[in-house]
């Protein structure tokens, strides 16, 4: 099976947008366009501005990423 | 980053884990046909790798729901095997599954068409498990990784096919996923330098069309952005001092 290589980064939601997107700033300061993980979908965790989420990004698009957990 | 040099004794594992592997990888083969669903697949994987006394190592890994990877067209890797998904004349499917014996992993994956296929497909298959052997050409001691990274590019490239940059080839044995990370394009740097006793799984994964990859909802399953087709060969090798051994192709060469 191969390896996803993957830059997993923390951030702070910034702005929900629709279809179940979201702005999200990271510690750099960059903003980036994200979507939901699908385990994440599927359990209902509801995602707001304000929280903090942990993305998966890959290094080939840095502004793009995919949350993969929610802080409590 | 830590690569692991494994003993003779280690590499005689490797090669009975990669030998069993070899063999279901030709079961499964067989049975690609239109009308066959990828669960049937994927069940016949897991009952002959519990045979053949391995465990299957794709399962649960990382949550990961099956024994096998069934990426059908414009499926990358990591397709899930399904009872709804059902192979149709002239789909490319790619193969991808892993045992682990007496605690050593094996890795191997084959991309077939199924029942007539057009010439553009064949020659997307053809070439990405050419752009293996191209790059094992320089899977020696001495070499660095990415002298074998440059060789697939250049190879697949040269077709004008993209080369997935997101999923990467990686070192094996008592885990399935080693050290190091092994790219199957030019990635900066030269990488690390090969020595005798390494096991490498080296997989190219070539798209007809962009390079760029998407993950969809379901987490796993890997789609090219434009819908292109994209096959996927890989084999677990071992560096020697000469040429590297195949571990997941019979001795004679024999294609599994």
């Amino acid at each position: 099976m191969s390896k996803a290589d993957v830059i997993e980064i923390v951030g702070v939601v910034k702005e929900k947008l629709p279809n179940a997107m979201f702005k999200v700033e990271l510690e750099n300061g960059h903003q980036i366009l994200a979507t939901i993980s699908g385990k994440l979908r599927m359990n209902y965790i509801r995602i707001l501005p304000g929280d903090r989420v942990t993305l998966e990004m890959s290094p080939y698009d840095l502004t793009k990423g995919r949350i993969t957990w929610r802080d409590k | 980053m830590a690569v692991t040099i494994k003993s003779p004794h280690e590499i005689e594992l490797m090669r009975e884990s990669c030998k069993r592997l070899a063999i279901v990888h030709d079961e499964v083969g067989k049975m690609i046909r239109p009308g066959i669903s990828t669960w049937e697949l994927d069940k016949k994987a897991y009952e002959l790798i519990k045979e053949l006394d391995g465990t299957p190592n794709f399962l649960h890994l990382y949550g990961y729901p099956a024994t096998i990877c069934a990426s059908i067209n414009e499926v990358v890797v990591h397709g899930i095997p399904s009872k709804k998904t059902i192979l149709k004349e002239g789909d490319i499917i790619g193969i991808d599954m892993g045992l682990i014996y007496k605690g050593y992993h094996s890795d191997a994956a084959r991309t077939y068409g199924v029942g007539k296929i057009s010439e553009e497909d064949a020659q997307l298959i053809r070439v990405t498990k050419q752009s293996f052997f191209e790059g094992i050409k320089f899977a020696r001691a001495g070499n660095h990784l990415h002298d074998i990274s440059l060789a697939i590019q250049t190879y697949a490239e040269s077709f004008g096919y993209g080369v997935v940059r997101d999923m990467v080839g990686h070192g094996i044995g008592t885990a399935l996923h080693e050290d190091p990370q092994i790219p199957n394009y030019k990635a900066p740097g030269k990488g690390i330098k090969l020595r005798p006793g390494m096991t490498l799984a080296i997989e190219p994964m070539i798209d007809a069309g962009t390079w760029e990859v998407e993950i969809l909802e379901d987490d796993w399953t890997c789609v090219t952005c434009d819908g292109s087709k994209s096959a996927h060969y890989e084999n677990t090798i071992l560096i020697t001092e000469g040429d590297p051994e195949i571990l997941t192709l019979y001795r004679d060469g024999r294609e599994v």
